[in-house]
């Protein structure tokens, strides 16, 4: 291996949901995300694959687009790169134009176009598995030469036609390609591009001869307006149902795990600092949200599953009008959907909306949809204070209580949206025009890999900014010592006891103990932090003693603070990296400011109002 | 005769684009070339699967041999022909 050659580099274009990103990790052996629908990629990646030659390839995955004519910033990000007008970084020496075999008509058109930029390309025709299954047959060698460029067939998720793939670089690659004659093409040049694809088509694919009936089947359920929308919240409704009572037993079992360990420290580590350390700031601490993984394991089951079977497209649609209503671009039902992992990805995913305005009203108001890092605080709140009981006969109470804050989170989202557009703009609305993927049996592979990478970012974040976190609330709850001849718990006299005390007359309106407004601090970095902070406040005061935090908090708070505590949850914004993050996205700090004083506000006041009318109906 | 006055379960050929009461939008050149890209193109055959609850809007079609989802205000600078039977039901 020589480092002083550079790699060839080559760029996986095509339509959205071609199978590009799947391409790219069976190539590079990354693990990018994968999902049937439009748009999951936003950003450009990059990978490093040898050739059976002994080349060394740089494989770039780009946002998928229709064409090369960039409007939103996603397709900016391909047309730039294909064209090489990105700053310090040349075209890719190799177009590789990946298409999805079943569904050609477009992808033949933007493979003209492609072809105009005078690189040399290829063409992948992927999800070969798929047209052979319909029996679609493809004239391999006719299509290679009526486009001029070879052709190789690829199933991606089966790391299937990769060879020969790398075999055309080896082919294609040191050839120089011509001068780029590309230019925007006007509507007749489009016209006559579609035409002489739709006569490629004509002459050398024939259709299906077992044409995929279950799209069109399910499609007259899933997309009908009723019946389409009832299923939709009943599968939701049903995932709520699902992340509490298939999680408790596995979470009873990881509590338990933490709490022999904690006995073993006790047993093995003598009275003092380090036990103390070890028990309260680690194991209470980072333990306290580490439990919440099965929960956040089978939200994603099911989120995925939705995604690979291709029902994303069809609930943008099924929402579109009432997203039309808030005065939301159709579009950003993707990145509302994405911020139910993280408002991370949901503010970058943002980027498939074209225009400035709806982009932003977007990333606005992405945060408010309910992250996985409130499940944490959600659970803990509302496993110890409403009751685990039946209600109607069918729903458990607690996932009802969980569904009702997504629904709160949605909600707020949708009006908050609503007011921006009312206040500080009204542009038109922009076109809404998607394309509704063929339905694909979920590749277990796929999902099993997805949760699994899921599973990794929470333990990792557990384990990194989480586990340093809990190190800084312990040492902030431990010292200075108590003096001596004091009488209450030693946490009253430490720095977090004094902090909290301070800023409690802030939060005493809305019911918050200084307890709760210590938790709150080290959530502004991530909102499990709480949990944990919360775990090791209480664990530090020697309050939770044989019981769980849960417990604890049960007889410690009242229900009106604790429902406050939620609603505040539901606003607030707890993320500094999400503001970091839209501040990059919105290249200033006026639209992190204006979010971070508008969700404060609405969380002060979200639980003002809880705490209050809970107070007074509890009497 | 356009896309957006047809109702559920219409079949047709597209005719063309004018896109030319779009202009407060993204403008027409644009609208109509992202119409084209998305396979709107002439002789392109079509039927109207569903449509949305609210105002009957947005509608779900199958275009050739894929299906689109889009707003009625979009489809109405998509110029269409019978074979068509009109919003029945
Ligand atoms: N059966 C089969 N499915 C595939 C193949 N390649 C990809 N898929 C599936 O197709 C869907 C789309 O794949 P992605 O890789 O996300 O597509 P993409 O082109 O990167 O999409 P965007 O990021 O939206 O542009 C996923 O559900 C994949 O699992 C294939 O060769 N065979």
């Amino acid at each position: 291996m020589s480092d002083t050659i550079l790699p060839t580099r080559i760029a996986l274009v095509g339509n959205p949901n071609s199978g590009k990103t799947a391409l790219f990790n069976a190539l590079t052996g990354a693990r990018q995300k994968v999902a049937n629908y439009p748009g999951v990629t936003v950003e450009r990646k990059e990978g490093m694959v040898s050739t059976p030659g002994g080349r060394r390839v740089s494989v770039l995955d780009l946002p998928g687009t229709y064409s090369l004519r960039a409007r939103s910033p996603d397709e900016v990000v391909t047309r730039d790169v294909v064209l090489g007008h990105l700053a310090g970084e040349a075209s890719p020496e190799i177009i590789v134009c990946v298409a999805d075999s079943t569904n050609l008509r477009l992808v033949l058109r933007l493979a003209l176009e492609l072809k105009k930029v005078g690189r040399p390309m290829m063409l992948a025709l992927n999800m070969y598995d798929i047209a052979e299954r319909q029996g679609i047959r493809i004239d391999i060698e006719g299509l290679s030469k009526a486009l001029g460029v070879p052709v190789v067939t690829t199933v991606a998720v089966r790391k299937r036609g990769l060879d020969l793939l790398l075999q055309q670089v080896d082919l294609l690659a040191g050839n120089a390609g011509q001068a780029g004659t590309w230019h925007e093409p006007s509507a007749s040049e489009i016209r006559e591009a579609h035409r002489e694809a739709e006569r490629i088509l004509r002459d050398y694919v024939k259709p299906p001869l077992r044409p995929d009936t279950w799209t069109g089947r399910l499609d007259g359920v899933l997309l009908h307006p009723v019946a389409g929308t009832i299923i939709l919240m009943a599968i939701l409704f049903l995932m709520f149902q699902a992340v509490f009572t298939w999680a408790t037993p596995l979470m009873d079992l990881i509590d338990e795990g933490f709490t022999q360990l904690g006995a073993l420290v006790a047993q093995y580590v003598p009275e003092g600092l380090l036990q103390s350390f070890i028990s309260d700031g680690l194991i209470a601490g980072v333990g306290s949200v580490v439990v919440f993984l099965p929960q956040i394991l089978i939200l994603f089951f099911f989120i995925i599953l939705l995604e690979d079977f291709g029902c994303v497209a069809r609930a943008a649609f099924l929402m579109d009008r009432l997203m039309g209503v808030a005065g939301l671009h159709g579009r950003a039902f993707i990145p509302l959907l994405s911020s139910f992992a993280c408002a991370i990805p949901g503010v970058m995913a943002a980027r498939v909306i074209d225009n400035k305005r709806d982009r932003i009203t977007t990333i606005l108001v992405a945060p408010l949809t309910t992250c996985s890092a409130r499940i944490p605080v959600y659970t803990l709140i509302i496993a110890a204070f409403i009751p685990d009981r039946q209600v109607w006969g069918f729903a458990n109470l607690q996932g009802l209580v969980m569904f009702g804050l997504y629904a709160a989170g949605i909600s707020s989202a949708l009006i908050v949206a609503f007011i921006v557009r009312k206040l500080l703009w009204r542009s038109a609305s922009e076109p809404f025009l998607i394309e509704l993927p063929a339905y694909k049996m979920p590749d277990p592979k796929n999902v099993l890999r997805g949760v699994y990478t899921r599973g990794q970012v929470f333990l990792r974040r557990a384990g990194t900014t989480i586990l340093s976190l809990m190190v800084l609330v312990w040492f902030l709850s431990t010292f200075p010592n108590a003096p001596a001849g004091a009488t209450g718990p030693a946490i009253d006299y430490s720095f977090a006891g004094m902090l909290g005390r301070f800023l409690h007359p802030l939060f005493a309106p809305i019911g918050f103990s200084w307890q709760m407004v210590v938790a709150l601090i080290p959530g502004m970095a991530a909102r499990e932090v709480a949990v944990g902070a919360l775990g090791t406040v209480y664990a530090v005061s020697g309050e939770i003693g044989e019981g769980t935090l849960g417990a604890t908090l049960a007889a410690q708070w009242p229900l009106a603070a604790a429902l406050s505590f939620l609603a505040w949850y539901v606003f607030a914004p707890q993320c500094l990296s999400t503001l970091a993050v839209v501040r990059r996205e919105t290249g200033g700090w006026l639209w992190p400011s204006v979010m971070f004083g508008y969700m404060m506000a609405l969380a002060y006041i979200a639980s003002y109002i809880t705490f209050h009318i809970a107070s007074a109906w509890a009497g | 005769m356009r896309l957006s006055n047809l109702g559920k379960g219409a079949t047709g050929v597209v005719k063309g684009i004018d896109a030319s009461a779009q202009d407060d939008s993204i403008g027409v050149g644009e609208l109509e070339r992202r119409l084209l890209e998305m396979g709107f193109v002439e002789g392109a055959r079509f039927q109207v699967l569903h449509e949305g609850l609210i105002g009957r809007d947005p509608i779900a079609i199958k275009l050739d041999d894929m299906r689109v989802a889009l707003r009625r205000r979009e489809a109405q600078a998509i110029l269409v022909e019978p074979p068509v039977k009109l919003a029945a039901e």
